[in-house]
């Protein structure tokens, strides 16, 4: 039977089916007679699907609620105040914050376009050196000499090749998600 | 070179024939950006944001397209020298009032302006009178890669260019297109329109941004998203729509000549005769006007080079413009007595309208 389903607020048998395209991508919400009155869903002028979703799928972020940015300190509570994030690394951090938002704002929730590969490039080499760098202090420590020699001529290439400017990156552009 | 050089010197804005076309007044793209490792500017300590300006100035100090440019600290920049630079589109309002690390970095043909730590570490911009994006994207392409090899740009795979603000991420980019659309305004058509824009995911708003008003019935239409498109997919789905924009005016134009050419050639009659004669002139009563003669131009009612004239006192019609010129301060009494002198003097020369042109024989 078709009432089977539960509400997706508070899990009783659902009565109110509802089915809306947002941004070319549909959305179901399945609500109880009470959730559903709650939610004005009844109020076809002031109930939107994609608020209701929005909301819905913001949940989880209490649980993350007195969580915040290694990084920079930042809060979730801070992003009400302020509409803005602290930091780069708090996409990370509030990851599941961050995600249901895009559906709404944007048109894809896929970066297409521009990619600063120069940028990319000397970041992963400076990694590649600290690693490196390491890995050769671990050598010594431990007297592996073979080693050692190996990584350091290693950690000479690496040297060298952040030294150097990176080619430049006109034209390229990431792979697009989908064709 | 000094802010005050560059400001007295001539700009892209003010001394460019701009206009192929009619009815776009000028181009903009925006990038923000943001460097790796770094709070963003409005969550940052003070110490952090000035080593940002610091690292910034220095990288676009250094950048070819830039050379020889106006590299400052905006704590270093007058009231006044803000608020002109602010009419000229080149900083916005909110960099103005930024206290602490805030710069400021402007080429000398005025096309290319960065912020420093405004809402993100970087805010690049490319300003092209006419209706140019792709000229715009590809100078403002080719002074972001080269940045890109000198700065750590956050970034990340998905989001793209991480930003303060979830709605630029992605591109990061906002173009936009300043229009001059008086027949849409006079035949009240602008509602629709706004509404037909929205729909296709652009944003239309006043002169200066979000809550300015459309004085002078220009308005700026730009992408409102930035995420999941390239940046070219953006300029070419924008570039339609400013493009049907422009039909839709030209249409309106007609219609309106069609309709009741007397009436529409009363209300350009009486601007060219206020602006001939008149005394006292508030900047809004200005814009309004200038609209109106610019409109004349392009019914050809005016000789062609008018309108280097009108589009440059759009700009120097502006307050700060207007108290830049007197050397001393004013109140807005005196200002709107010295605006008029000066168009009143700027027009003693302008042939009265030839409405010949559009007669019915």
């Amino acid at each position: 039977m078709a009432s089977s389903l539960k509400c997706d607020l508070c899990g009783k048998s659902a009565t109110v089916h509802l089915t809306q395209i947002v941004n070319g991508k549909m959305h179901k919400v399945d609500l109880c007679e009470a959730c559903a009155q709650a939610k004005g869903v009844t109020d076809p002028g002031g109930f939107s699907l994609a608020d209701l979703l929005l909301k819905a799928s913001l949940n989880p972020e209490e649980t993350i609620q007195g969580s915040e940015c290694p990084t920079c300190g930042f809060k979730p509570s801070d992003f009400k105040k302020l509409g803005r994030f602290g930091c780069p690394q708090c996409y990370r951090t509030f990851e599941g914050m961050v995600t249901p938002m895009l559906d709404n704002m944007h048109k894809g929730t896929r970066h297409v376009g521009k990619v600063p590969h120069q940028a990319i490039e000397r970041r992963s080499l400076l990694e590649r050196v600290t690693e490196l760098e390491g890995a050769l202090a671990d050598a010594i420590k431990t007297e592996r000499y073979e080693d050692a020699a190996r990584v350091r001529d290693e950690l000479v290439q690496a040297r060298l090749a952040i030294s150097k400017p990176v080619g430049p990156s006109t034209g390229t552009r990431a792979t697009p998600a989908r064709s | 070179m000094k802010i005050a050089a560059l400001l007295a010197s001539p700009s892209e804005l003010t001394d460019t024939a701009s206009s192929k076309c009619a009815v776009v007044l000028m181009t903009r793209i925006r990038l923000a950006r943001n460097l790796a490792g770094h709070s963003f500017p409005g969550w940052c300590k003070e110490a952090q944001r000035e080593a940002v300006l610091e690292r910034c100035r220095e990288a676009l100090g250094a950048a070819a397209p830039m050379k020889r440019s106006v590299n400052v600290p905006v704590s270093e920049l007058t009231e006044l020298q803000k608020q002109i630079l602010v009419e000229r589109h080149l900083i916005s309002r909110e960099l103005s009032g930024s206290k602490h690390g805030g710069g400021l970095v402007i080429n000398r043909d005025q096309t290319c302006s960065v912020m420093i730590n405004e809402e993100d570490h970087l805010r690049i911009q490319v300003l092209r009178a006419g209706f140019q994006l792709k000229k715009a994207w590809s100078q403002i392409d080719s002074l972001d890669t080269e940045l890109e090899g000198r700065l750590d740009y956050a970034f990340d795979p998905a989001l793209g260019y991480l930003t303060a603000c979830p709605t630029n991420l992605g591109t990061g980019m906002r173009a936009s297109a300043m229009m001059h659309l008086p027949a849409l305004v006079i035949s009240s058509q602008m509602e629709k329109v706004v509404r037909a824009v929205n729909q296709l995911g652009m944003v239309v708003r006043g002169l200066f941004g979000e809550g300015s008003d459309a004085s002078g019935s220009i308005f700026q239409i730009s992408n409102q998203t930035t995420l999941g498109e390239s940046e070219e997919a953006i300029l070419k789905r924008l570039g339609s729509v400013l493009q049907s924009i422009i039909e839709h005016e030209l249409n309106a134009r007609e219609k309106l000549l069609e309709a009741d050419a007397p009436k529409l050639f009363d209300k350009i009659g009486r601007a060219y005769g206020i602006l001939q004669n008149c005394h006292q002139l508030s900047s809004s009563e200005a814009m309004n006007l200038l609209s109106l003669l610019r409109l004349g131009i392009d019914l050809g009612l005016f000789p062609e080079p008018t309108r280097a004239l009108t589009d440059r006192l759009f700009i120097e019609a502006q307050p700060g413009h207007v108290q830049a010129a007197a050397r001393h301060e004013l109140d807005s009494g005196q200002r709107d007595a010295l605006r008029a002198d000066n168009i009143r003097t700027e027009f003693a020369s302008i042939a009265r309208p030839d409405f010949s042109l559009h007669q019915k024989p």
